[in-house]
């Protein structure tokens, strides 16, 4: 049940991007089109799971015993950077064609907040290992309602006649806010 | 170049926030408020100053290849001065900024002038330009949190300006903060047409 209510919590309730403002980058950079979107999520998806593990033993097996917690953000943020280059290289030789999709996104990854953010407040809420994973993919699923639901609104947006300083941001952060909105109806649920 | 300009740039020109669309993150995420704005605003600010200077020491000593881990190791340093700072001395704000404190780190505005331009310039432009940057920041996190908290709350840095219950609560909570952010660059872009 506790299981359960992570993932709606982090799915919907507070939805990384929309109630938490974290990975908004991205969000804004790559909506353009449904299928760019698919590809980030992803990425996001793979990168986030994996370095919510690594960060949480980081944290569990490494700063609490020598009590060096001052240096998480430093260590974490490193251990991302180091994260995404591995697995860019792994992904290229183990599995050409998920490298092929993901690829181009690997990159970006180091600087999404949202992968900094999801691992710091894994640790800040005192997780186990199995409730980091399952909050860590739950997050980046939320991550992905987000940003396909948005891509599908911009493809629509093309089409439309705005205004001309309405155009580009202005009109992408306004329709981010009546989704922020939507998403809003789910508050209180759990 | 001109060191007037070369500070100015960061407010009007080349403000992260309006033109570029850097470091939206914390910009939405901690803008409930001025005060909230402005602290977020100088964190950043001092971050992104000592960060330029840092680079723009060292640029000669680091090898291509590594530098931007060493940039954002440079950049992780003053964050973690930053966050022991300011748990020690303002304690209330630490609280309201919560998690966006260690995430200046991934704030792509201070990468992105350590990369673009404290790695090819002196000293002194380098903090000049870091203090622009960061003012321009801290002027746009401001004005986005008094729209926000003006009409949010009815309140301006704290203080109040007409009756709470006429208040607009959706700029307090996350879809206001898309909102007027929104419109305020579709304003400026108005302006820098005209």
């Amino acid at each position: 049940m506790t299981y359960f209510l992570i993932i709606i919590s982090a799915i919907f309730v507070n939805n990384i991007v929309l109630a938490q403002f974290l990975g908004i980058c991205p969000f804004l950079g790559v909506s353009k089109r449904i299928s760019t979107g698919i590809g980030m999520t992803g990425a996001v998806t793979f990168v986030m799971v994996i370095a919510t593990i690594v960060t949480w033993f980081i944290q569990n097996y490494i700063l609490i015993p020598f009590s060096v917690t001052y240096l998480q953000t430093i260590s974490f943020i490193l251990v991302i950077a180091a994260l995404v280059q591995l697995v860019e290289i792994v992904l290229k030789k183990v599995s050409p064609p998920l490298y092929q999709a993901l690829g181009v996104f690997l990159p970006l990854i180091t600087t999404n907040c949202a992968i900094l953010g999801v691992a710091i407040m894994t640790v800040s809420k005192d997780f186990n290992i199995v409730e980091a994973v399952v909050f860590s993919m739950a997050s980046a699923i939320g991550f992905g309602l987000a940003l396909i639901t948005f891509a599908g609104i911009r493809e629509q947006l093309d089409l439309m006649n705005i205004p001309k300083g309405m155009q580009g941001a202005p009109i992408a952060l306004v329709v981010a806010g009546i989704l922020a909105l939507a998403f809003m109806g789910f508050a209180g649920m759990v | 170049m001109n060191q007037w300009k070369n500070f100015s740039k960061g407010f009007f020109k080349e403000n992260a926030v309006f033109t570029l669309l850097l470091g939206m993150c914390p910009t939405l995420g901690v803008t409930s408020s001025a005060i909230n704005g402005l602290g977020m605003g100088l964190a950043t600010t001092f971050v992104l100053i000592m960060a330029n200077l840092v680079v723009s020491l060292v640029k000669d000593f680091i090898p291509d290849k590594v530098r931007i881990p060493a940039f954002i190791v440079i950049i992780a340093t003053f964050v973690t001065i930053v966050e022991m700072v300011m748990q020690a001395y303002v304690p209330a704000l630490f609280d309201a900024l919560g998690l966006f404190i260690p995430l200046i780190v991934v704030n792509c505005v201070v990468l992105g002038r350590a990369e673009a331009f404290a790695s090819k310039n002196n000293v002194g432009s380098s903090i000049i330009d870091g203090a622009g940057m960061g003012l321009g920041f801290t002027m746009a996190l401001v004005m986005l949190g008094s729209i926000r908290e003006l009409l949010g709350s009815g309140f301006l840095f704290g203080l109040p300006v007409y009756p709470e219950e006429y208040g607009m609560l959706v700029f307090v909570l996350a879809p206001g903060a898309f909102i007027a952010l929104g419109y305020l660059i579709a304003i400026i872009n108005r302006f820098k047409r005209a």
